[in-house]
């Protein structure tokens, strides 16, 4: 065979090996938390505030870091979409986006996207002390904020350029303002596209462990209130496997899986969302 | 009258909006700077960067040992997911099926989702026996497997979907005209992508790594759980390190009782700000480049 006949094969192998690679440790690492996690999780794990001893092994649940989880990634989602739609709209062309404002204002979100989170997290923290609060859900939402919405904000404006020029100039033509024309038309059809821009950032919030790792705090109860301190799914993974109890241990296996049920769900909801926006949107 | 004074309302909140979130960002420098100014009046710039003496308690703040740590454990990451990575993408989009690519492509996607925390909890319970009880041995060293390959290893895997989504872009974006050429002359694939699909995207591909190293640089939590924080001067792999990322995770308990200890602190953020920021803006740079000279 020739040499470079030879030279394909071989590239071509190492191609193959170097994708199945990448899906192996996909399924190995799935496979190693399901098959360490489900025989600890139960329904106590999932229905249960931990009780006294639960550190030491003893009754309890991770109720408490299920129920922060969702009001921490919830709060932390519905305040990022404030910011992040007239973001997003402030960059359209039929708002600001020619202006050299606009090209600052993307350049901040440039940067603002590649912040570490654990930055966002120590800059949060210091920024409560200076205002005197004290670690909480509102700290913990504010400072997942801060690392969702350039997110958030970046997949909207990339569905929001998806909207065919033509729809809208047909709004302008029977004299629509910009603004009846957005919700009229632009949000409506950008609608499927933005939920998954929502429901992405929602599982990067809920996952994030850094940033509300002085911000939150934890806690064995539920809050009550916006200033009460609150636990996360992902920090009682964190806690629960530095533990030196083996049972402890297996709980935080358990509530990696969870956690890792959760994400699979949110990225399957992703998945829908832009498959009906494809077929729902007008081209 | 009022729906144009409701149009003009809107279009200033939008912009009130997109400015209050520059603000931010500039509230965000600004208050690192204040907080880090403590500790640069105390000792000098060289000085924090370059020593390694770490004793807070008198006063010694040498991040080096901590910088060093954080870029040993990117850079290997790079170095084992880059060519992993190149060749995943160049597979994808020239050789397999377009059914084949959509399966990995939603695989990626999950692996991009999934929780640092998450990634961290894997590499314990599997990296670190796999490095402890197979790759250490092979290479006659005894380690608890909390070391840098192990975080290395993990990070590798965790900027998988970032730099293999880029770099498959990049690939794509080369025009068919350009590939036909080079197969009409009988090259075949392969050649075709060493002599015409690689040097054609050097630059979006090096993009694609930058962005993926500032990634990994700035990751916390997984590389935390698994390459073992000592502050050691490491001389192999095998050994422990202590990344700045690590640093600030580890140590805002005991911030507040150690005078200049939160100023230290608030200055290795703003280290890994500038150095991640500085990646991030260098690859944005390199793309938008290559866009503007395709268009």
């Amino acid at each position: 065979m020739e040499l470079r006949r030879i030279e394909e094969k071989v590239f071509k192998t190492i191609g193959l090996i170097s994708v199945t690679l990448v899906v192996a440790c996909l399924l190995a690492m799935i496979l190693t938390v399901v098959v360490k996690g489900l025989p600890a999780l139960n329904w106590q794990m999932i229905t249960q505030t931990p009780k006294g001893g639960y550190y030491l092994g003893k009754e309890g649940g991770i109720l408490n870091a299920i129920i922060g989880s969702i009001y921490l990634a919830g709060g932390a989602t519905i305040l990022a979409f404030f910011i992040s739609l007239p973001t997003a709209l402030f960059l359209q062309k039929d708002y600001y986006g020619k202006t050299k404002l606009a090209e600052l204002v993307r350049l901040a979100l440039d940067v603002l996207w590649g912040i570490p989170s654990i930055v966002y997290g120590a800059f949060g923290f210091v920024f409560m002390m200076y205002v005197g609060m004290r670690a909480s859900l509102l700290g913990g939402i504010i400072s997942l904020t801060f690392v969702i919405f350039p997110i958030m904000t970046r997949a909207i404006d990339e569905i929001l350029l998806t909207i065919p020029r033509d729809l809208k100039e047909a709004s302008y033509a029977v004299g629509a303002t910009k603004l009846e024309t957005t919700l009229s038309v632009t949000i409506r059809q950008a609608a499927p596209g933005i939920l998954t821009g929502v429901v992405l950032a929602f599982g990067r919030a809920i996952g994030d462990a850094a940033s509300i790792l002085f911000t939150a705090g934890y806690t064995d109860n539920i809050p009550s209130s916006l200033l009460d301190p609150v636990a996360s799914l992902p920090l009682a993974i964190f806690f629960q496997i530095g533990t030196p109890y083996v049972e402890v241990q297996q709980r935080a296996y358990a509530s990696a899986v969870i956690l890792l049920i959760v994400i699979l769900l949110l990225t399957s909801l992703t998945r829908l969302f832009s498959r009906m926006s494809e077929n729902y949107a007008v081209k | 009258m009022e729906r144009i004074f409701l149009d003009k309302l809107a279009g200033w909140f939008t912009k009130a909006v997109a400015i209050f979130s520059v603000g931010i960002l500039v509230l965000m420098i600004l208050g690192l700077l204040i907080k880090s100014d403590q500790i640069l009046s105390t000792s000098s710039l060289s000085k924090l960067l370059l020593s390694s003496e770490w004793k807070p308690s008198k006063g010694d703040f040498g991040f080096l040992p901590f910088i060093t740590g954080t870029f040993i454990v990117t850079l290997i990451a790079m170095v084992i997911s880059v060519p992993v990575c190149l060749m995943s993408a160049i597979y994808l989009t020239e050789y397999s099926g377009k059914t084949a690519r959509g399966i990995v492509k939603s695989g990626v996607d999950t692996l991009a989702g999934i929780p640092s925390v998450v990634f961290g909890l894997w590499g314990i319970l599997f990296i670190v026996p796999l490095v402890r009880d197979i790759i250490a041995p092979a290479f006659g060293v005894e380690t608890s497997g909390y070391c840098i390959l192990s975080g290395s290893i993990v990070l590798s895997i965790m900027v998988v979907p970032i730099i293999l989504s880029i770099m498959e872009d990049v690939i794509l974006s080369v025009p068919e005209d350009l590939k036909e050429a080079s197969y009409a002359v009988a090259a075949t694939k392969w050649q075709t992508i060493k002599y015409v699909v690689i040097p054609k995207t050097a630059h979006g591909l090096f993009s694609a790594v930058i962005l993926g190293f500032s990634r990994a640089f700035g990751e916390t939590m997984a590389v935390l759980m698994v390459v073992g924080n000592v502050a050691v001067h490491w001389k192999s792999v095998f050994d422990p390190a202590y990344p700045l990322t690590a640093l600030i995770a580890n140590n805002y308990g005991e911030m507040l009782s150690i005078p200049l200890y939160d100023s230290a602190l608030m200055f290795a953020s703003l280290l890994l700000l500038v150095i991640v920021v500085a990646f991030n803006l260098m690859a944005r740079y390199i793309l938008a480049r290559m866009k503007t000279e395709e268009g």
